[in-house]
């Protein structure tokens, strides 16, 4: 099955699960994880991931419906195609989760990041700095005579490369949201 | 409202210790006569009994206790219950909620402690949700796969009075896991199961908890398709020991016909276990041969440990129902001349006779004392409970078990202390029943002061201790693994256990010779009341067969011949 080569995430609408559950190969999956708006929630799922030695990349977590209290945590997580499978029985045994979406394997999904980057400098550099920012469509959303913050939304790809030119232009600090994700199409 | 809740639930008796945030819980139960409280001398003695209870009922257990060091001391018995998939329903007192966070006296954050050890838990903030959290707490407790939740109630919410909501009005609805299996994935394992030669049964906990029915189910399935049968420590009784297909207990100290039953078959079969690494000794040899099936009801134990041919998520009575009736209409097809191959195959392993061992005349071997046990009891309203380590496994070997429900002990957490307290548990279930703890001399000095819960209400349960005078598990792995330095493994100052049991009002004796065993045994089923028999036995006789650990099922250790520096290598490290 790995000789097929077949691209992560291609099982699209397809009842077979192509991938080798036994290869061991790291992962990156996006979980969307639907759960009730209740105290000591959130501690249930990362108390999961650290009890059971799980990875989390990225996790962020806000009420989604408010008539229906429901809360919508995305995570992305690493490990093998075995782990991430048992990631996802585990989680969907919490009794407050209500659905659990592999956004990795359901399709094509829309991943999304904002981070607010303070870049500190004079002359040139500042100069560069706003310059690039225009290349990544990031706004000032605040400046002094020796600093700005920008606003950068996209995928988290597009943060670390935008980070990683500010960096030599006096980045002082960033904050990063985590990821929010969304899959393609009409259906939820 | 916290009794009307639990009435309404069916619940007829409370394992609890008073204290002052559940005062006003207290106060209601003393003011009525529906619902029994068993006062116990410890928390985590009271969890234990309330899982003696419902393993040999099939109902919750409920215990009762209060804040901080009552529910710190619950939770080894939540883990257990946890581990095992036993339902429990624990209600905890909490401080008052306007002094939850000030480190007030007896506070504990015990809806933060109890998070990973319970299957779920409640911090109850509001007397209106009072009713509707408890009857979620028993419906969490008892659907899918069970297990123990926790309801923390603050005192102040205790005294507010508020509405009642009956059990049928209460928000249980989402909570639901799927209980049939798929057809197509049933119909599959037919398919498998008509064609194998070498096919094994491979049960555990999960028929127990899917109840009577699913046990009924299996021993129609097994004795009309003649495939032999191994079980889980947590599954004995589920088939009858006495039937002929069955294979005995599998797993490190499982039978050795059972073992290498599982390594060398075609199909196995897995009904309501888990893969447990006591089951399968090395991963990567397990079972090499074979197509695997998993009949569960937890998605997370699916492919968790074994990565398997065929899963069927469902509960195991459903399941087998289809499974028979699909097996049925399609004409009952096994693949005889395979089985019969198979089965010449099982009796040469059977004639190994791995029980075996030297008996003697001069000193209890503690095999001889579980035999004789097995003969004076068998045929009686038995339930055996035990503690944990070498005399757990040899009362597993050496018990027949022939009915569900009628085997309590602690497997996944091992917890020593849990068999004292469950005996009492059982007792008070099956008042007229003969109720016998198995002990090691260190287990149950870990819940000794249970005795006097026996003593209170007369519960007259049998404490079957075999003394060595040792913590035998822990000596005989320092002889395969640490170079015989015993480390800290015996016991200096041994209680004398009859006086003991007298000081506690209990009846006690010693036995010594292998001659005045059978009397003995004999005294203390016929004595009504409490009763402790310390049987000294052979101080260092190890447990086997044994597969070592990081070995695979055919590597398997018979006697002490084979065994000195048995385990080597990456094995040392596991437990």
């Amino acid at each position: 099955m790995a000789a097929l080569n077949i691209k992560k995430g291609s099982s699209r609408k397809s009842a077979y699960d192509l991938r080798d559950p036994n290869a061991d190969v790291i992962e990156r999956h996006t979980l969307a994880v639907i759960v009730d708006n209740e105290p000591g929630v959130l501690a249930r799922v990362i108390g999961l991931f650290s009890g059971r030695g799980y990875n989390i990349d990225s996790l962020t977590v806000a009420e989604v419906d408010h008539t229906g209290h429901q809360s919508r945590i995305t995570i992305v997580t690493t490990g093998t195609p075995a782990v991430i499978v048992q990631i996802k029985a585990q989680l969907g045994r919490i009794v407050p989760v209500h659905q659990v979406h592999d956004l990795t394997v359901e399709g094509f999904a829309v991943e999304r990041e904002l981070a607010l980057l303070k870049v500190a400098g004079l002359g040139e550099k500042r100069v560069e700095a706003l310059r690039l920012a225009d290349i990544f469509r990031a706004n000032v959303v605040d400046s002094t005579l020796q600093s700005f913050i920008f606003e950068i939304t996209g995928s988290p790809e597009k943060v670390d490369a935008f980070a990683d030119l500010m960096r030599p232009l006096g980045l002082v600090e960033i904050a990063r949201t985590g990821v929010a994700a969304l899959s393609r199409g009409g259906e939820a | 409202m916290v009794v009307q809740a639990l009435k309404d639930q069916g619940v007829d008796t409370v394992f609890g210790y008073p204290g002052g945030a559940v005062l006003p819980i207290y106060d209601e139960i003393f003011q009525q006569n529906d619902i029994r409280h068993i006062l116990v001398r410890h928390e985590q003695g009271a969890v234990h009994a309330a899982e003696g209870y419902a393993r040999s009922t099939g109902k919750p257990g409920v215990v009762l206790v209060t804040s901080g060091p009552a529910a710190t001391n619950a939770v080894t018995g939540l883990t257990d219950a946890l581990m095992d998939s036993i339902p429990i329903v624990v209600l905890t007192g909490q401080v008052p909620t306007f002094m939850i966070g000030t480190d007030g006296f007896q506070e504990a954050d015990t809806v933060g402690i109890t998070r990973p050890c319970t299957k779920h838990n409640w911090l109850v903030k509001d007397t209106n949700m009072l009713a509707d959290t408890i009857h979620q707490a028993f419906h969490v407790a008892t659907t899918g796969r069970p297990g123990p939740t926790l309801v923390d109630i603050p005192k102040d919410v205790q005294f507010a009075t508020g509405t009642y909501i009956p059990p049928q009005k209460a928000r249980t609805s989402h909570y639901q896991p799927q209980k049939k299996g798929d057809i197509l994935a049933i119909t599959a394992l037919v398919e498998m199961m008509e064609e194998a030669e070498q096919p094994i049964f491979y049960t555990g906990g999960g028929v127990i908890n899917s109840g009577p029915g699913a046990s009924q189910l299996l021993r129609e399935l097994v004795d009309a398709t003649g495939f032999p049968i191994t079980s889980t420590l947590m599954g004995l009784g589920a088939y009858p020991a006495s039937g002929d297909k069955w294979l005995g207990m599998l797993g490190m100290h499982g039978l050795y016909e059972a073992n290498m039953a599982m390594h060398d078959c075609d199909l196995m079969i897995n009904i309501g276990a888990r893969f447990d690494d006591r089951i399968t000794g090395r991963i990567d040899s397990f079972s090499p041969g074979s197509k695997k099936a998993h009949i569960d009801i937890d998605a997370s134990s699916i492919n968790k440990v074994i990565h398997v041919d065929l899963a069927i998520l469902g509960d195991v009575g459903f399941v087998l129902e289809d499974l028979l009736r699909i097996w049925k209409s399609r004409g009952r097809k096994t693949n005889k001349e395979g089985l019969k191959a198979w089965w010449a195959q099982i009796e040469q392993w059977r004639a190994i006779d791995c029980l075996s061992y030297n008996n003697s005349e001069k000193i209890i071997k503690p095999q001889y004392a579980l035999q004789r046990l097995e003969e004076l009891t068998k045929g009686m309203d038995r339930y055996i409970t035990t503690e944990v380590g070498q005399h757990q496994m040899w009362a597993a070997q050496y018990l027949g078990f022939e009915d569900p429900n009628r085997w309590m002990t602690s497997g996944g957490l091992g917890t020593m202390g849990y068999g004292l307290p469950a005996s009492n548990g059982v007792q008070i279930a099956h008042p007229d029943a003969l109720v016998i703890n198995v002990a090691g001399d260190a287990s149950i000095m870990m819940n000794i002061q249970e005795i006097s819960t026996a003593v209170q209400f007369r519960l007259p349960v049998k404490q079957f201790i075999l003394n060595n005078e040792r913590l035998g598990m822990v000596r005989q792995w320092q002889q395969l693994l640490h170079g015989e330095r015993y480390s800290q493994s015996w016991t200096e100052s041994l209680p004398d256990f009859p006086k003991m049991a007298e000081a506690f009002g209990c009846k006690g004796r010693t036995v010594k010779d292998p001659a005045d065993l059978d009397d003995a045994i004999r005294e203390m089923i016929e004595y009504d009341g409490p009763f402790l028999l310390e049987v000294l036995v052979e101080k260092h006789e190890n447990c086997f067969p044994m597969i070592p650990s990081g070995e695979p099922h055919n590597k398997m250790l018979l006697g002490d011949a084979t065994a000195t520096d048995a385990i080597k290598g990456d094995g040392a490290v596991l437990v």
